[in-house]
């Protein structure tokens, strides 16, 4: 047997430095087709630089990046990084833009349509109806004509989601999702989470344990820019090293399973 | 309406929310009415009115820049006057008088000095920005200067001849003909900008205005676009540039000035940016305004201009566009 598969997202030895410091050190790891993968690390560990790396929005110092096994190291992000889209620890919408609005310049970027300029927005009627089936896979229909500005943040964030996936990405990388959210709100986000299409690797970071256990069925663990291990969901749970530098034993106490 | 909130004003009702905007609304007309209109109610202010519409092209292609794209400049005056030189010279030096194809070089050459400029300068965001389009403003009309050879220096580009209109409709006292001229440019012009903002690409803009960051991550190419804008702006402030120097057949070295750059600047904050009909409003109360007030007091003008300025910024955020909007909204609501 030759190769057994080849990984959605793959990195080489990764590192990036921002002058005399190095964030991420000799990073190497990969992604399986339609993963439920989890990143997690202690603050300052190097998740959000390896997503900027990743997403093109930051170029590596040194090492190699795959998407299907095509080497996309050098691409910036209007360069062509087709298949990998993120969403915003921080949500980075179009504040004054309806939601049908902000999911509308997605998919009219990803279809070419965007630099259209001879004819009006209005007769593309295909960017409307494909945005309308994704707000509703989202629980967003009743919103499409809200102002994000006027949304509730718990909304924001499925709107950030929206965005990511108008792109239809077969890597999709969600930096803390349900940052920010009461968590009376959270169970929307999980929802959504669990609703993503299977065929999407999916790789999440976050500081909520509750959200990490319950979504992902592998958990990197990412220290000082290295990673520290990998493994199921219940192995990390169960490894010493991991407890003495990151989880701590509170939040074992509460969510995670056994 | 214009301004990328179209599918908020779906709500409300059950209608499906849509994406851009459909057709016209009757309320377009109301401001070609009133430019009409003038050519019987105003007869004797036409040259004035001329002023006008040079001023409504100018800052319509200040808006598509900065209302919908969000490129701060506070040099805009350096494509003006590239278009005005461009047309002057063409006639002065180049012995070419028709007036149309005068107008299309001007925009013409404006426009790649819109593309050059611009792809250097779009580079850059913010107070940079801002400075950089000042010193190349600076730039520009130190050129000029300096060129005198070809442009007249200081004392001002002389020997610009205008052919008749259509080989028929002379440059006339009261200036009926050329205020007609421009008006037709105007609408031409207007309806350009009109579908740019209207389109995909101008949606695209808006996002950019609203967040690059985000543009960036769903793979826009946003120094492309705003590239393209700039140019398109470029050459359109030329063609004002082009019919100014057509109306005056004298060009001095104001046209590259930063009091005219602040002027359209001006206006376009006073009507309410990224609003399409705002640089109507705003560009005809400022020329209206400075008309006006350099009557009452020929040294202190700008003061009541920077008065009138203060007094949008403090209660009328969104220009006065922003202002009818709103009036216009309460009426719906009433009825």
């Amino acid at each position: 047997m030759t190769i057994a598969f080849q990984p959605a997202l793959e990195v080489r030895d990764l590192h990036k430095r921002f002058g005399g410091l190095e964030v991420i050190r000799g990073m190497t790891f990969a992604l399986a087709p339609g993963a439920r993968q989890a990143l997690i690390g202690p603050n300052g560990a190097g998740k959000t630089t390896f997503v900027n790396l990743v997403s093109g929005s930051l170029a590596p110092t040194s090492g190699t990046i795959f998407l299907h096994g095509r080497d996309i190291t050098r691409l910036s992000q209007a360069g062509g990084k087709t298949g990998i889209a993120r969403t915003f620890q921080i949500s980075q919408l179009f504040r004054n833009l309806t939601v049908l609005e902000n999911v509308g310049l997605s998919i009219s970027e990803r279809d070419g349509v965007a630099r259209v300029l001879w004819r009006g927005l209005a007769s593309f009627p295909a960017i409307v109806d494909e945005a309308m089936v994704l707000l509703a896979s989202l629980n967003l229909t009743g919103d499409a004509a809200t102002p994000i500005r006027a949304l509730a943040y718990g909304r924001q964030r499925l709107v950030e989601i929206a965005i990511a996936l108008a792109q239809r990405p077969s890597v999709l990388l969600l930096d803390e999702p349900a940052a920010g959210i009461p968590s009376a709100e959270s169970h929307v986000i999980l929802a959504a989470l669990d609703a993503l299409p299977a065929a999407i690797a999916v790789l999440i970071i976050d500081h909520d344990m509750g959200v990490v256990f319950r979504f992902a069925r592998r958990i990197t663990v990412l220290v000082r820019g290295q990673i520290l291990t990998e493994g199921t969901a219940e192995e990390i749970a169960a490894d010493s090293s991991v407890r003495a530098a990151y989880l701590g034993e509170a939040f074992l106490s509460q969510g995670a399973p056994r | 309406m214009a301004s990328g909130t179209s599918a908020a004003a779906t709500g409300g009702e059950k209608a499906p929310p849509t994406l851009g905007q459909k057709g016209w609304d009757w309320a377009e007309a109301l401001p070609w009415l009133v430019l009409v209109g003038a050519l019987f109610t105003f007869p004797g202010y036409l040259a004035l009115g001329c002023q006008v519409i040079v001023m409504i092209i100018f800052a319509l292609s200040l808006d598509l820049v900065l209302g919908y794209a969000g490129i701060i400049t506070l040099g805009h005056a350096a494509l003006f006057g590239t278009g005005a030189y461009a047309a002057g010279m063409l006639s002065a030096h180049g012995g070419w008088n028709e007036p149309i194809t005068g107008l299309l070089f001007a925009g013409a050459v404006a426009g790649l000095v819109g593309f050059a400029s611009g792809w250097f300068l779009l580079r850059y965001r913010g107070l940079t920005l801002l400075m950089l389009t000042l010193a190349t403003a600076i730039l520009l009309q130190e050129l000029a200067n300096t060129l005198a050879l070809y442009t007249g220096g200081f004392d001002g580009l002389l020997g610009i001849a205008i052919d008749p209109l259509l080989g028929r409709f002379d440059n006339d006292l009261f200036r009926q003909n050329y205020y007609v001229y421009g008006l037709c440019v105007l609408f031409v012009l207007f309806l350009v900008v009109r579908r740019i903002v209207t389109s995909p690409f101008g949606q695209s803009l808006v996002g950019i205005r609203e967040n690059v960051q985000r543009m960036n991550a769903i793979g826009a190419p946003v120094h492309g676009r705003l590239v393209a804008v700039y140019t398109i702006a470029a050459a359109i402030a030329g063609i004002a540039g082009g019919l100014f120097a057509q109306m005056h057949a004298f060009v001095t070295l104001q046209v590259m000035g930063f009091q005219l750059s602040g002027a359209v600047l001006i206006a376009v904050i006073l009507g309410g940016a990224g609003r399409l009909y705002g640089a109507f409003i705003g560009a005809t109360i400022y020329v209206i305004l400075e008309d006006q007030l350099a009557k009452l007091s020929p040294e202190f003008w700008e003061f009541g201009v920077g008065l009138v300025l203060v007094a949008t910024v403090m209660f009328a955020r969104r220009g006065l566009f922003g202002v009818a909007e709103d009036i216009a909204r309460l009426g719906k609501r009433r009825s």
